[in-house]
């Protein structure tokens, strides 16, 4: 292998500092005994405790895995469906358009995004709450599902549902008994993927919530304003493990599906 | 013992369980199946044969429900299939890349239609057990797709597709991804149970090798069209066109012009070479463009000028030696290319003529068809 000249070596360093250096720091003050959030005063883990004693925080937490986990599920499906459209009908009036637009949210500013979602729930919901959160996020991670499981199907065998339609299933039988099964880590990893992203959501979420319902993102943002406390340092410590855990298991889930499936399409469709 | 021979399409009487009524088939501006009539009859096995590209898979395709003719109807047992969807039609359809579940084991593949059907628990057990058997797939009843070889993954296709007993059986170019040795195993398997299930086969091949063994009758296609569809011995001896006699096995074309006295044909073919002669049943006008088609086992090779309605002189080129018979490759004097088959019946130390060799070509008035197209 070649060796690294001391340039590639300098820049690696420095892409990766300016990348975890401030999560590193934030990792390791989390673990800080001292009150003060600057000053290292020894290990401890009291911050953890007493952020289990915190019941808005605790709240905070719940509301936020019960958004991440409808909005996932939503997401899953709608995107799921769009894909599989997308991807099957060949070409129809408008394909491309509709196609493009499902995209468009990947790049849409979140403030934007946020914006117009508020002024569509503003009238429908007499309240805004946990429900418009759930479907505004499902709303913007539904586009990354979308992209997760069409990039699956392009590589699916068409006449594989065409033989199971062949022997007497209806097309929903086809979906539900060949293709899905078949691309069920896709699915996953399009799910893990925007439970992520519901996870991390701070704009959106803000724009969109009401009385009651604020997420941990929302909670810490507002707490940092009154004077960063350890407690945070904690809970971000915690969510970042949450997050990268599952960013880990959707690629290594994808992935290793992805070799398997490569391995079965060759053996099953030819010699 | 007389034997009734198997000639449905003979028998005015008999009622076709497939019938073609003018079908027409367009993707935009491309023509895939020019205006087609065609019956194909119970219990038989009809291969249609073709280059890639004639239009053979749209034409199943047609009859398995994926896609609809443009124009004309298609009857399978009398009745309009048009508006039936492929889930609810008694055909059934082996695929070119066998489109096996890769999720589901064998013996779950195979029962997949009987339980979209509804059946209970022990007649499915029952007949998949019996379709097991008749592919010889017991052992591998538990194995997935991937963990079972190509002639084994074949057979699984096969007895998937039988399962529900169809009407009708559709083979896309069913062996064309095994080896020359198992597709000849395979298609001797095919037309045994064929034989033993009653079923008719309807079966799309390039290989017209494979249409001759397996077929009770062959559709040579091109371009949409239907060129001619006879049982494999009539279109192998008897082509009604150029086409279909140079894509059936190896033949000889000498193009010339026609002089037609009864059912004799004096062909005018080359200049200072005398005609050919052969008969026909056809009738041409006086000179007609026509052609004559030979197989090379029907012209004989021989060192002195011989008796023969037709004899022409050429030069050895090339010699094909496969063992028990020989291809010799004759240039005439017009540096036309003359493939002519003999038998090695003699040692091949003691053969005559060899390469560079002046030789005689001959061969009867009625070795050759003549055609008009």
């Amino acid at each position: 292998m070649k060796r690294l000249s001391w340039f590639n070596v300098t820049s690696l360093t420095f892409g990766f500092a300016f990348l975890y250096l401030p999560m590193v720091i934030l990792v390791i003050y989390s673990f800080n005994s001292s009150k003060l959030v600057t000053v290292w005063a020894g290990f401890s883990t009291r911050w953890y405790g007493e952020l289990l004693q915190n019941d808005q925080m605790l709240d905070a937490a719940w509301v936020t895995i019960r958004v991440a986990l409808a909005s996932a599920t939503l997401a899953t499906i709608l995107g799921t469906l769009a894909a599989y459209v997308l991807v099957r009908s060949g070409r129809f009036l408008g394909r491309t358009l509709f196609g493009g637009m499902i995209y468009a949210p990947l790049v849409m500013p979140e403030v934007i995004t946020g914006l117009s979602l508020f002024l569509l729930f503003k009238p429908i919901f007499n309240q805004l709450g946990i429900h418009t959160i759930i479907l505004a996020h499902a709303t913007f991670s539904m586009c990354y599902a979308s992209v997760v499981v069409s990039s699956r199907l392009v590589s699916f065998d068409r006449s594989l549902e065409e033989a199971a339609l062949d022997l007497g299933a209806t097309p929903f039988e086809a979906f539900r008994l060949v293709t899905l099964p078949i691309i069920a880590p896709a699915v996953i990893s399009a799910w893990l993927l925007s439970f992520t992203l519901s996870l991390d959501d701070l704009v959106i979420a803000s724009f969109t919530t009401g009385p009651g319902a604020t997420t941990l993102p929302m909670k810490i943002w507002s707490a940092v304003r009154l004077g960063v406390s350890p407690e945070i340092n904690a809970l971000s410590t915690i969510m970042i493990g949450i997050v990268t855990i599952g960013v880990i298991t959707a690629s290594l889930a994808s992935k290793r599906a992805a070799v398997r499936r490569a391995g079965e399409e060759r053996a099953a469709v030819r010699t | 013992m007389p034997q009734t021979v198997f000639a449905p399409w003979d028998d005015p009487n008999e009622k076709p369980l497939i019938r073609f009524q003018n079908v027409t088939k367009r993707f935009g501006d491309f023509t895939a199946i020019d205006d087609i009539s065609l019956d194909i009859y119970t219990r038989e096995f009809f291969a249609l044969l073709g280059p890639s590209g004639c239009g053979k898979t749209t034409l199943m395709r047609m009859l398995a429900g994926f896609e609809t003719p443009t124009e004309g109807t298609i009857l399978l047992s009398g009745q309009d299939i048009a508006p039936v969807p492929p889930n609810k039609r008694a055909v059934n359809m082996m695929f070119q890349s066998y489109a096996l579940f890769p999720h589901l084991s064998v013996w779950e593949n195979i029962a997949f239609g009987l339980k979209r059907e509804g059946k209970d628990k022990g007649t499915i057990e029952t007949r998949v057990a019996e379709m097991l058997k008749l592919t010889r797939l017991e052992k591998f009843k538990h194995r997935k797709p991937h963990q079972i070889s190509g002639g084994q993954r074949q057979r699984v296709a096969l007895a998937r597709s039988l399962a529900k007993a169809p009407k009708l059986l559709l083979l896309d170019e069913p062996l064309g991804a095994l080896d020359r040795k198992l597709r000849e195993e395979t298609q001797f398997e095919l037309m045994d149970i064929q034989e033993k299930t009653g079923t008719t086969f309807v079966i799309v091949t390039h290989d017209q090798e494979e249409a001759m063994t397996v077929a009770s009758r062959v559709a040579v296609m091109d371009e949409g069209k239907l060129m001619q569809v006879a049982t494999p011995d009539r279109i192998y001896e008897t082509p009604n066109s150029v086409y279909v006699a140079d894509f059936i096995g190896d033949v000889n074309i000498f193009e010339g012009r026609a002089h037609q006295t009864g059912d004799k044909v004096q062909m005018i073919w080359a200049d200072g070479q005398p005609p050919l002669s052969c008969t026909t049943s056809k009738n041409f006008s006086l000179d007609q463009k026509c052609w004559l088609a030979i197989r090379p086992e029907k012209i004989a090779i021989s060192a002195e000028r011989p008796q023969a309605a037709n004899t022409v002189r050429g030069k050895v080129i090339d010699i094909a030696y496969l063992g028990n018979i020989s291809t010799y490759h004759v240039a005439l004097p017009s540096g036309q290319m003359i493939k002519a088959q003999a038998a090695n019946t003699r040692r091949i130390e003691r053969r005559t003529f060899t390469w560079e060799d002046e030789v005689w070509l001959s061969w009867t008035d009625t070795a050759g068809v003549l055609l008009d197209r």
